[in-house]
């Protein structure tokens, strides 16, 4: 007689936890160069192995190798790295504000700044991306005032938003970023929507969605897919995997399947991954992607692989969590400084020269930060009327919040 | 001015809407070739093109989010969700998205769409075809909620959802789709063709959102409700004898206050009466509004009649549907305190 066995569950668990040594040996990072680039209509059958793979540019020497090494001026890499620079001082400055108590809460991008700068760099005027609350180089790199981000920031005066929604989720319908939630996931079959009426209109504008490695797991993320699928509207599906939900590893979101992209095989949707590190390579994937929407050659998904470097946000101790030496172990480096070695190596720049550099972003940083604050930080006395809380929930104010308005005694 | 029934009357304000202006789109399950379930979409995509009329996945968090983008856009997306027992997947896109665009990006994006959702029982559905969850909607700032009674408002109400510059969920009570059901569910039932209100006018005049309408003048005792409600609670006036005033509200959200309050104000009796469960739906609002505007004008207590606190059953479904007896009953014991 067999003896009886009971099930178990699988529940599976990060290779490092606080306390652990961290390694990323197991994480198989293609060479530099290696990945082909296949031209803009290709079957998806034939690039399954890309959604294994990971497209990069930039090898440990600091070259640009490949068939994805796109012809960047010097200016325009000049350009990246102004972007890059100025999100990371941006993000330092405004950490430094939320700690001082000028606002509620914040969200920085350390370790991430090229996924959204070298993105919004392959995208046109027209174009709309629906962003989650960690792709503000969509708005530096589209030369978004940074005063009126902080501004949003700090809910004062001057805040577009008239105080109506929390620090950093911005909302700039003329620079092509939507309205972000605070609801995950959600934007993703906005993003959708977006495209199918751009194709619905005959117009040759594209969307941008954007979600996180943890939120894939949500039913939206398939929603989208599956309209991206049907109807193969001009719409580039990014997944940020910066490998942690808060605390949790990317590995609970993402199961069984071996890699994010790969979820794009069940629908026929083209999926690749690239190094989220090397600014060369988001600007080229994207290029390529976007070229496919604008032609008609549908949706592409694409997994940023990056390393989210800071906490969650202002309100988690990422050491809690994970080994403090993870960030370090981290295989693919840091953005800046591998754009940073690269421009040093075509001979455009020099460790002098970005010291400099930074020191004038910081100051343009702080110039824009002292201006937001003579408009008010939060709870400062300066922030938007208790009037606009009533405002604008509908076109025209119904009765009853008129008199719920005057209750209220505005 | 033509004789439709309530399917008809939705179909020709699609029909009117989509040519008046092509970024009006329609979609949804099974609205494209075969023209939705109850038919309230036939020959739209035959006569504007599949570009302006088409079918979806079943998905419906992905239907409203669509609609969400294709707004943001500039389209004016109409879209159906098969019955109202279908749409809790999309509530997230509803009350997070849709409701609250307009005042978190401070109207840098609006959200015009109209979500139509057949809604009610009585027609055998069991509790995934029945439900009446407008409450819910009810509850959520930046919605408007509507609900016809009769070929004549779902037209024009229709229109003006299309024409509104902010989401409206427009409910469908299917058991008047082809009459005015009085809740005698062992009776023929009454074509719209025979009825006054079934007489709709050909062009595209709108039923302005926010007003409610007096469906029956009275003195004695009022009775707030919507939707199929509104026959059942003629059937029951009719059989007491009572001169009650039904008022059909027509629009949930916002809620027209002005002709409730002059009702009860001048009967000093309410009743309010709707399908949905009792615990904090829409008819608690009700009270708790009525209370606060007419309570020195009250001579009785008021009085809720409603579906049970308990999922629609089915083969249970006229013990548990508020059903002319039991709205009688009620009115006689009101003109008694």
């Amino acid at each position: 007689m067999t003896e009886k066995k009971g099930l178990s569950l699988n529940i599976p668990e990060p290779g490092c936890r606080p306390g652990d040594n961290p390694d990323f040996s197991d994480f198989d990072i293609p060479r530099a160069g290696s990945v082909k680039r296949p031209p803009i209509d290709v079957d998806p059958d034939e690039i399954r192995d890309m959604a294994f793979s990971i497209v990069r540019v930039l090898n440990k020497d600091g070259e640009a190798v490949g068939e994805w090494a796109e012809d960047l001026t010097e200016e325009d890499l000049r350009e990246g790295m102004r972007h890059m620079l100025t999100l990371r001082a941006f993000d330092t400055r405004m950490m430094m504000a939320q700690r001082q108590g000028k606002t509620s809460f914040y969200m920085q991008h350390l370790g991430e700044e090229a996924v959204s700068c070298a993105f919004r760099k392959a995208l046109r005027e027209g174009d709309m991306n629906f962003p989650t609350y960690r792709q503000a180089g969509l708005l530096i790199a589209g030369e978004y005032p940074l005063t009126t981000m902080m501004n949003q920031i700090y809910s004062n005066a001057k805040d577009p938003l008239v105080g109506r929604q929390m620090p950093i989720m911005y909302s700039a319908n003329d620079y092509g970023f939507f309205s972000i939630s605070g609801n995950l996931g959600t934007q993703y079959i906005q993003a959708v929507g977006w495209a199918m009426a751009s194709a619905l209109s005959g117009d040759d504008k594209i969307s941008v969605g954007w979600i996180g490695d943890g939120s894939t797991a949500e039913s939206d993320f398939h929603a989208a897919m599956v309209f991206a699928s049907t109807y193969r509207p001009p719409v580039v599906l990014n997944i940020v995997n910066n490998q942690w939900a808060i605390s949790t590893f990317q590995g609970i979101a993402r199961g069984g399947v071996g890699t994010f992209a790969a979820r794009g095989h069940g629908f026929g949707i083209p999926a690749l991954r690239v190094d989220g590190n090397d600014y060369l390579a988001v600007f080229a994937v994207a290029k390529w992607a976007a070229e496919r929407a604008r032609n008609g050659h549908g949706p592409t998904l694409i997994e940023h692989v990056t390393y989210r470097a800071g906490g969650h946000s202002t309100s988690d101790d990422p050491s809690a969590y994970r080994a403090k030496e993870e960030s370090q172990a981290w295989p693919l480096g840091d953005p800046i400084e591998r754009l940073k070695q690269h421009l040093i190596k075509i001979g455009a720049w020099s460790e002098d020269r970005h010291k400099q550099f930074e020191a004038e972003i910081m100051d343009d940083v702080l110039k824009a930060q002292k201006e937001a604050e003579s408009h008010g930080t939060l709870g400062s006395g300066q922030g938007p009327s208790p009037r606009d809380m009533f405002e604008g929930v509908y076109e025209k104010m119904p009765p009853h919040l008129v008199r719920q308005r005057q209750e209220a005694g505005y | 001015m033509a004789e439709m029934t309530m399917i008809e009357a939705i179909r020709d304000a699609h029909d009117q809407a989509m040519a008046a202006d092509d970024k009006v789109v329609v979609f949804g399950e099974d609205v494209g070739f075969f023209g939705g379930v109850f038919r309230c979409t036939a020959g739209l995509q035959e006569k504007y093109g599949k570009n302006r009329c088409f079918d979806s996945p079943i998905n419906e968090s992905g239907i409203v989010g669509a609609a969400i983008g294709m707004a943001a856009y500039g389209l004016k997306p109409v879209i159906e969700i098969q019955f109202a027992d279908y749409i809790y997947p999309a509530f997230d896109q509803i009350v997070s998205e849709a409701a609250r665009l307009r005042h978190r990006s401070n109207a840098d994006f609006t959200c015009p769409i109209v979500i139509r959702v057949p809604t009610g029982g009585g027609i055998f559905g069991g509790q995934t075809h029945s439900q009446s969850p407008e409450a819910l909607f009810a509850h959520v700032s930046g919605l408007k909620v509507v609900m016809p009674s009769n070929p004549q408002d779902a037209k024009g109400l229709l229109l003006a959802s299309i024409a509104d510059p902010d989401p409206v969920i427009f409910f469908e009570p299917k058991r008047l789709y082809n009459g005015p059901f009085n809740g005698h569910h062992d009776r023929p039932v009454e074509s719209w063709k025979k009825h006054p209100l079934g007489s709709v006018s050909e062009g595209n005049e709108i039923v302005e959102i926010g007003k409610a309408s007096i469906y029956r003048e009275g003195n004695d005792v009022t009775i707030l409700t919507y939707g199929t409600m509104v026959y059942v609670a003629e059937a029951a006036v009719k059989e007491t004898g009572i001169d009650a005033e039904i008022v059909d509200l027509r629009t949930l959200s916002p809620i027209d206050l002005e002709t409730i309050v002059a009702s009860v104000q001048k009967t000093g009796r309410c009743l309010v009466l709707h399908e949905a469960t009792r615990t904090a739906g829409f008819g608690a609002e009700l009270i708790s509004l009525v209370q606060e505007t007419c309570f020195y004008h009250l001579e009785a207590p008021m009085v809720r009649v409603t579906g049970w606190d308990t999922p629609y059953p089915h083969a249970q479904e006229w013990n548990y549907f508020p059903v002319p007896k039991r709205v009688g009953e009620a009115l006689l014991k009101i003109m008694e305190d």
